[in-house]
């Protein structure tokens, strides 16, 4: 793989907490190798600024390897940035060219309140897998693993919508900043599986209950959400989600 | 000072023994015990979760935004359990005799065994969880082989066995959040353990979005808090990853143990540059398929494909032909190490090795095109062919290795290279999981206690669980039985009062220096000292040095360190400043460690100490021994040495020939 250095223009949405009024920043970073991460991209402006004795730029990250869902923001409008199938730590320097100039911005969406610069609070999230986003057994009640079987394809859609890190992005990519792909994944992983199925109808019920009261928008099916999704989950978990809404809807016994 | 609380009798009857008999708490009692848990990933969201199940009112905080992110999340391969569902002749002491031989004979025998035990309930539990593990046709779960083992033991999802088994843990803690029995405290991290009468009986932690000051009570402290590889700056954790609940534990009289014990995991994508802010794992599930070589010719130019399959040096399989290419880490990385240093490395740093799949690709094609009926493919289909079930296996990974480097791996081999991944050292703990401060426990790779000298893959996910789901529910309750009669503390306790002022006074010192260097650069500085001289190769010189230039380089910290921002508002350099801190300390203990051992045993490799071939020269006669290091003052520290006695196993030379 070829390398090449570039300098780069940054434009920071810079806000100091929740309450303040935010504006976008400038920034020159010169000498930037394309071999770099994003954030590591980030991490030398930073450096800069503390010499400079200026606040760094302040954003969530934590795993680097595009797994535990921390790092959150547009990257020129998309989030996560350019590439496909990518979260923002991931993507590197080479997505980019001398001269660029680069706009960042946390995401956007009334559920996802700004904390500071790019870092968002999605508190909600959890509070979504909280309604019912588990399966109620405790430690110690467990029988062997090998004694129901999973039909293979069964076990492997339900690992596919399991694979969400949760890190927000289908709202941030949605017009209506709705949070069903992200409901979706979690309601399918368990549906699909023989251990989720005694509770799918009070689960998915809470669950979407929970989601409208945080604030979310509504789902339109534009599919923003899937063609953003750093780990491909499909827009077909919304039309499972909704499939076992109306289920329990229409069989709800209480 | 150590006293491991080993109990009686033969060695597979002991945990037995120990359930039937340990002081258990009634519900209505449970309810008035209030327990904190500090950190949520594997270890800590399995206590939280099955500590709240039964009753206990458990307060849990993690420094990440969400409990689900702690870096157990990114774990890839997969968990160890003795479920011998492949027939392979697997049992429970088998796991225990590999995990004790693995960890190169300096692990404690009882507590490795009940890990063995409990082994087999993590997969069924996680089962009942939803996890969704990687399943055969016939709708039963699948398994793969994993470095210092002959049998298919290990349970996985795809490359992303630790997201879910995490997912699982966070979902039973989500659950317990709003049942009430949990109460969750995000984007928080504790700054000190406060001890009332000896025992510890709370925390001091900051919000990090507000910057303020919080005093927590618990009838007991569980650490659950990780490793603390990010001493090298450069490893496998993630960038927060951190040391600070440990050392502030330390610092207040809990032994630390064996902290030299640091894993260098051998598949690692190299670095590039000097920006490099962390290292990618590349999964040891690999070591399945991949075939590890150098060319044996130094310095060569060619590219991978052009070189000749004569002139290619499989070195493990060459030295090691028993286990090949599923040594176990130290060893694998040992040997990329000599192989590197001998001229032999490949890419454009010459510090790093080929992990080629090509082999692989062909061998699976092959047997695809025969499932299909088509035994006469040509080579192109059944490359083809070949690369979807790789893809099937690896595709996570591959395409990680794809972003990071810009390098189809699936065309030419992955290149790679050791970096820290593990510490096996951690807070003594005795066989309750309880450090040498009543009240305080620590759960997961926070302790020391199950992996000696090197851990094999696939059993970190495996102790985490073990600790938060079996062992300590157990272990806590036998020893809250005796707090039924204490009432909680009020957190205007005098105790409490002093250590939120000791907290507050080292923030703001830190705040108040406002030196030229920034916390990064310090960091980085540490890292490299510690790389060279503490990393896979030690000697008494170059240990001696590290001490040396790490007790200088916290003088500079503490003289010329610049923290922007301000202390009541979300800080991350603030933060990162704090746990710096503590790196540049555990670094010494770590130096003064590895130079306290005289011997090479797993990850730790004494140049002065090997074999005639180059393997790790132990020396049982003196240091079959926890090294467990009590805090007496600033670069001061006394060594309690607890026995290591094998009832069971006979230590011998590890041969994996």
């Amino acid at each position: 793989m070829e390398h090449y250095n570039m300098n780069l223009t940054v434009k920071v949405w810079r806000q100091k907490n929740s309450r303040a009024q935010g504006n976008f920043e400038s920034y020159s970073v010169k000498n930037i190798s394309s071999e770099m991460s994003f954030l590591e991209m980030i991490d030398v402006l930073n450096e800069e600024l503390i010499v400079e004795g200026k606040e760094p730029i302040a954003f969530d990250h934590d795993c680097r390897e595009g797994i535990c869902g921390q790092c959150s923001m547009y990257i020129n409008g998309k989030p996560h940035g350019p590439w496909q199938a990518n979260t923002t730590c991931q993507l590197h320097m080479r997505a980019f060219k001398d001269g660029d100039t680069i706009v960042v911005e946390p995401w956007r969406s009334a559920a996802f309140p700004v904390i500071k610069d790019l870092m968002v609070d999605r508190s909600a999230f959890d509070r979504i897998v909280q309604a019912g986003g588990f399966v109620s057994v405790n430690t110690g009640n467990a029988v062997d693993g090998n004694s129901i079987p999973i039909n293979k394809d069964a076990a492997d859609a339900s690992f596919a919508a399991a694979m969400c890190i949760g890190c927000g992005a289908c709202v941030a990519a949605c017009k209506n900043s709705s949070a069903m792909l992200f409901l979706s994944a979690k309601v399918a992983h368990l549906a699909l599986l023989p251990q989720g199925d005694p509770e799918r109808k009070t689960r998915v019920m809470n669950m979407v209950a929970q989601m409208d009261k945080e604030g979310f928008g509504a789902c339109t099916n534009t599919g923003a959400c899937e063609a953003t999704c750093p780990k491909e989950i499909s827009i077909s978990n919304i039309a499972r989600l909704n499939h076992e809404y109306l289920r329990a809807g229409l069989t709800a016994e209480k | 000072m150590l006293d491991a609380k080993i109990p009686s009798g033969p060695l597979e009857t002991k945990w037995t023994e120990y359930k039937g008999h340990c002081k258990l708490v009634n519900p209505a009692n449970k309810r008035k015990l209030e327990v904190i848990v500090v950190g949520t990933g594997l270890a800590g969201a399995s206590a939280a979760a099955t500590l709240g199940e039964l009753g206990y009112k458990v307060k849990a905080f993690c420094f990440q935004d969400s409990p689900r992110r702690a870096h157990s999340i990114a774990a890839q391969g997969g968990i160890n359990a003795a479920k011998n569902y492949q027939n392979d002749g697997d049992s429970i002491f088998r796991l225990f005799y590999d995990t004790i031989k693995g960890g190169d004979y300096r692990a404690r025998e009882a507590n490795v065994h009940r890990l063995a035990e409990v082994s087999g309930n993590i997969i069924d539990q996680c089962v009942a969880q939803g996890v969704p593990f990687a399943r055969e046709y016939g709708g039963l779960l699948s398994n793969r082989s994993f470095g210092g083992t002959q049998v298919q033991r290990t349970f996985y999802a795809a490359g992303q066995t630790g997201q879910q088994l995490l997912i699982g843990a966070y979902q039973a803690l989500e659950r317990q959040v709003a049942l009430g029995n949990v109460k969750m405290y995000s984007r928080h991290e504790m700054l000190e353990v406060v001890k009332i009468d000896g025992k510890a009986r709370g925390i001091i932690a900051r919000d990090l979005v507000k910057g303020t000051l919080e005093r927590h009570f618990g009838h007991a402290v569980l650490l659950c808090t990780g490793g603390y590889g990010n001493v090298f700056y450069l490893s496998t954790n993630a960038m927060g990853s951190n040391v600070t609940a440990a050392w502030k534990a330390h610092k207040q009289g809990a032994a630390f143990a064996n902290p030299c014990f640091t894993q260098i995991h051998p598949t690692c994508i190299p670095v590039s540059g000097d920006h490099q802010s962390k290292l990618t794992l590349m999964s040891e599930s690999l070591r399945n398929d991949g075939r590890i070589w150098v060319p044996k010719k130094k310095g060569e130019t060619r590219k991978a494909t052009e070189i000749p399959e004569e002139e290619r040096d499989y070195y493990l399989e060459r030295r090691y032909p028993a286990f090949g290419n599923l040594v176990p880490r130290d060893v694998a990385s040992r040997a990329a190490k000599e192989r590197c240093d001998e001229g032999y490395g490949v890419g454009t740093s010459k510090q790093a090795v080929y992990l080629d799949f090509a082999d692989a690709i062909v061998r699976y094609g092959k047997i695809e095109a025969g499932k299909e009926g088509k035994p006469d493919l040509g080579m192109d289909e059944i490359i083809a062919l070949g690369k979807e079930v790789v893809k099937e296996k690896y595709g996570n990974l591959f395409d990680m290795y794809e972003k990071i480097t810009g390098e189809n791996p699936y065309e030419v081999p992955m290149r790679i290279y050791p970096a820290v991944h593990y510490t096996m050292g951690g807070l003594w703990v005795d066989y309750e999981l309880q450090t040498t401060v009543p009240g305080l426990y620590a759960l997961g790779e926070a302790n020391f206690s199950d992996h000696g000298a090197n851990r094999l893959g696939a059993s970190a996910l495996m102790q985490g669980l073990a600790d938060g789901y079996f062992v300590i529910p157990y272990t806590l309750g036998n020893n809250l039985a005796e707090e039924i009669y204490s009432k909680a503390v009020e957190t205007s306790h005098p105790a409490f009062e002093a250590a939120e002022k000791e907290v507050a006074a080292r923030i703001e010192k830190l705040m108040s220096i406002k030196g030229k260097q920034s916390v990064e650069s310090f960091h980085k500085r540490l890292g490299k000292i510690m790389w060279d001289k503490c990393g896979m190769a030690r000697n008494k010189e170059g240990l001696q040095q590290a001490i040396r230039e790490i007790q200088e380089l916290k003088k500079e910290f503490w003289s010329d360190v610049r923290i922007p921002g301000s202390i009541d508002e979300m800080n991350p350099e603030l933060d990162k400043a704090n746990r710096v801190a503590d790196f540049l300390e555990l670094g010494e203990l770590m130096c003064q460690d590895a130079y306290n051992r005289n011997e090479s045993c797993g990850g730790h490799f004494r140049e002065d100490f090997q074999t005639p071939d180059g393997e790790a020269l132990r020396d049982d006669a003196n240091y079959m021994y926890v090294a467990a290091w009590e805090y007496k003052g600033e670069h001061e520290w006394t060594l309690h040495k607890e026995p290591l006695v094998y009832e069971v196993v006979k230590p011998t030379q590890r041969s994996y020939k």
